[in-house]
């Protein structure tokens, strides 16, 4: 796909002007402007004000395939917003970014995320036809040609999901096929007409956010403002619809009305995002801010909250990175950045985090490996007499441990005081390893009661399955296993008769 | 089952529902799929009572409850609760779906989850006030779970959770609950705390239908039974209607030798 003759880039003074003249509209993005044009003069041609032929699109050969790395003073004029071009083009898409993170919030905790692709494809049709029938580049016109065949495009899934046996995946797929490809069969009839504004459609399927004007910015001002006044009204109706629709439908809420109103507010951040992201990759800034935000907090409010100032995040740096290095397409730049910080989050997050999760899981290890060795000890133990001490083979005739292995774990009990390290190199518990080692016994044996008591199974197999859960289940579940078998009057004694708590 | 108070008058107003019963079935077919899941069921419960409601998988329990609940459409019949339908009596009328139904890893708390049981009670547009997160509080007390408040409800064990849901219902406060497969999957103790809750509700006068997948625990846990496989095969007092013969009608071929010899075995030690 590669753009015509002109570049959509360029903005003419006389739109400059005529915004210039209707900031009295937006008081609070003028407010945001005036602060922000205090910090330097507006004039440069840094970023985002290209010369013409050097668009998104224009067809280059291989060869120049270099990147210009920005110099340090084109650098702090990006970071410091001095010029006005690329100030309307960071604000909107940190805009964006809030009002796609917010709503994309809600779509993914509905399982409706991918339904905003079907959403987003659709909007290729309407548009083209919009321009066909209008003749010209009409801003209003073009946004309701996208809603209206975006809308149709999910009521087209929902109708699918509803009147046939197929699931979703195939319904979305359907759909998005179908209406993209109409979509793209108006759009070649569109690139027919000889208006020389065609190159501006084009911009919708990949995004174009350099070409942002003033008056889109406060569109996107408008539609984020939208978001969050709509989603904190109902918050409290999106968190139970998302959660349990069939219980709220339980309790009278219209269901599908608040889905309506919610798949509404998707389908606004899509259209005003479409100009600068494309509807190709919108659906990413839906769902990615909101997938990042799960991995850092538990509490839906956070987590929009997160989702929202992630989505900001990448909507600044990935503009700002795309105005320093002009040939780099800004949508595609604003969903990677998104894409990183996604990953980021899914390493790092201290709670579902592959690296927490893997330091989980090596600390399980270690537990289970001292919750043998001391249930060794202690079995030995109890068959030996107290304080009986054991060599190394006899433990592992009990369980099947490589010596080193052995060896490295009674070395890290000894340095924790579980094992006397006098009677080396027989094994003998300390007091405190005693008390350990006979409350992992205990645990143990609640389990293998457990098992025989309830889960029918036979009492050969108990051991090897009581190996598995006492190292799984916490501590407050074990407690309540002695609650429930302390009458049987089975129950070993406790090494801590604090911990009894049956009658 | 039904009880006519007044032929005339119900005629006269178009239904033969009577307003003193808690939830009376009239009639009602559901289908999915133009195949009936749910046969003409006529049915009328007794006020203020246990009832567990029994049959083989595929039996259509859940629909019957989701049809009550006008969660799925009815192909023809009527549901009323005394005497009114559920629109107009919904806050009569507590809900535990089953614990399958929803996503657990949903970014909210245990005591979260509970304040949903009072938000038909809050206005639209506003949060949940402080005496509604105390109601739910006090809730999660009654199940014994005070202590999981605040806890991520993706790391509360399947009892655990179970209980929460229990929870959400008592903070609707109703007088009639639909509890769908609550012991399903559930540890020892918190089978025990769910036996606890049904014998306070009933206690309290409420009006308790319970799905349940256990014959072995029906004589001991309900006073009323209902048999259900498609259709209404019986429904009354456990000690009358659950016998070996409504089971071989309801269960058919499905009702293997070794559960007839558990039920037995159990029943034997059980009936009063």
């Amino acid at each position: 796909m590669t753009a015509g003759a002109g570049s959509p880039h360029e903005i003419p003074p006389s739109v400059r002007e005529r915004t210039a003249r209707r900031r009295w509209v937006a008081p609070a993005l003028a407010a945001v402007f005036w602060v922000a044009s205090a910090c330097g003069p507006a004039n440069a041609q840094v970023g985002h004000g290209r010369s013409p032929g050097e668009g998104i699109g224009t067809p280059r050969s291989l060869a120049d395939n270099a990147v210009t790395w920005p110099s340090g003073a084109q650098l702090t004029r990006a970071l410091l917003l001095r010029d006005y071009n690329t100030r309307i083009v960071v604000l909107g898409t940190t805009l964006l970014g809030i009002a796609a993170g917010v709503v994309g919030t809600f779509a993914y905790l509905r399982k409706r995320a991918m339904l905003g692709d079907a959403l987003s494809h659709s909007t290729l049709p309407g548009i083209a036809l919009a321009f066909l029938l209008v003749g010209h580049k009409h801003l209003p016109a073009l946004l309701l040609g996208a809603s209206a065949s975006g809308i149709l495009g999910v009521l087209a899934v929902v109708a699918i999901r509803r009147w046939s046996r197929l699931k979703d995946d195939a319904a979305i797929g359907i759909v998005l096929g179908v209406f993209f490809g109409f979509g793209m069969v108006l759009f070649s009839l569109v690139q027919q007409m000889k208006t020389g504004e065609e190159a501006g459609i084009q911009g919708y399927i990949y995004g174009t956010a350099a070409a942002m004007i003033e008056r889109d910015a406060r569109l996107i001002a408008a539609c984020a403002a939208l978001v969050i006044l709509g989603s904190a009204l109902l918050f409290k109706e999106f968190r139970l619809v998302c959660f349990d629709p069939d219980f709220a439908a339980a309790q009278g809420w219209p269901v599908l009305g608040l889905d309506l109103l919610m798949m509404g507010l998707v389908v606004t951040t899509t259209v005003v995002g479409l100009q600068s992201v494309g509807l190709i990759l919108i659906v990413a800034l839906l769902i990615i801010p909101a997938a990042a935000a799960r991995f850092w907090t538990d509490r839906l409010v956070a987590m929009v909250a997160l989702a929202g100032v992630i989505g900001a995040v990448s909507g600044w740096l990935g503009s700002t990175l795309s105005a320093l290095m002009p040939r780099l397409p800004t949508g595609a730049v604003i969903v990677i950045t998104a894409g990183g910080l996604f990953f980021a989050s899914m390493i790092f997050s201290p709670h579902r985090g592959l690296l927490a999760g893997g330091f989980r899981r090596w600390r399980l290890t270690r537990r289970v490996a001292y919750q043998h060795l001391f249930r060794a000890l202690a079995e030995l133990e109890e068959s030996a007499g107290e304080g009986a001490a054991c060599s190394f083979k006899d433990v592992q005739r009990v369980r099947s441990w490589s010596a080193g292995a052995l060896r490295r774990l009674v070395s890290r009990s000894v340095r924790r005081g579980y094992i006397d390290a006098d009677a080396l190199p027989l094994l003998r518990l300390t007091p405190v390893g005693r008390t350990e080692a006979r409350r992992v016994l205990r645990n143990h044996r609640l389990w293998e009661m457990y098992l025989i008591k309830y889960a029918d199974i036979a009492a050969s197999h108990v051991d090897r399955d009581a190996d598995e859960v006492e190292h799984v289940l916490a501590h407050e579940v074990i407690r309540e296993l002695q609650w429930s078998l302390a009458h049987a009057g089975r129950v070993p004694p406790s090494p801590h008769p604090q911990e009894v708590s049956g009658p | 089952m039904l009880v006519h108070a007044s032929p005339d008058i119900d005629r006269a107003v178009g239904t033969d529902h009577d307003r003193t019963c808690p939830v009376s079935i009239h009639d009602m077919t559901v289908a999915y799929h133009r195949k009936p899941v749910l046969w003409d069921v006529d049915y009328a419960a007794e006020d203020g009572e246990l009832i567990g409601i029994v049959g083989p998988n595929g039996a259509g329990k859940s629909t019957l409850i989701k049809a009550c609940l006008d969660l799925v459409p009815r192909a023809s019949g009527s549901v009323r609760f005394y005497g009114g339908t559920y629109k107009r009596q919904r806050r009569l009328v507590g809900y535990v779906p089953q614990r399958e139904s929803v996503d657990w890893d949903f970014p909210a708390s245990a005591l979260d989850v509970v304040t949903m049981g009072r938000y038909g009670r809050i206005p639209w547009c506003l949060p949940p006030r402080r005496r509604d997160r105390e109601a739910a509080m006090h809730c999660l007390e009654q199940v014994g779970m005070a202590d999981y408040a605040r806890r991520q409800i993706s790391r509360l064990s399947g009892g655990q959770q179970q209980r929460v849901f229990l929870a959400r219902a008592l903070a609707q406060d109703a007088r009639i609950y639909f509890m769908d497969e609550p012991f399903s999957g559930v540890d020892a103790a918190t089978e025990t705390a769910i036996v606890a809750l049904l014998r306070n509700l009933n206690a309290a006068g409420k009006t308790v239908l319970v799905v349940h997948h256990d014959l072995q625990t029906v004589r001991e846990y309900f006073n009323y039974v209902v048999l259900l496989n498609m259709r209404v095969v019986a429904a009354g007092p456990t000690a009358q209607v659950f016998t070996d013969e409504n089971l071989q009608k309801t269960y058919g071929g499905r009702l293997t030798l070794l559960d007839k010899a558990a039920d037995a075995v159990a029943g034997a030690g059980r009936v009063p």
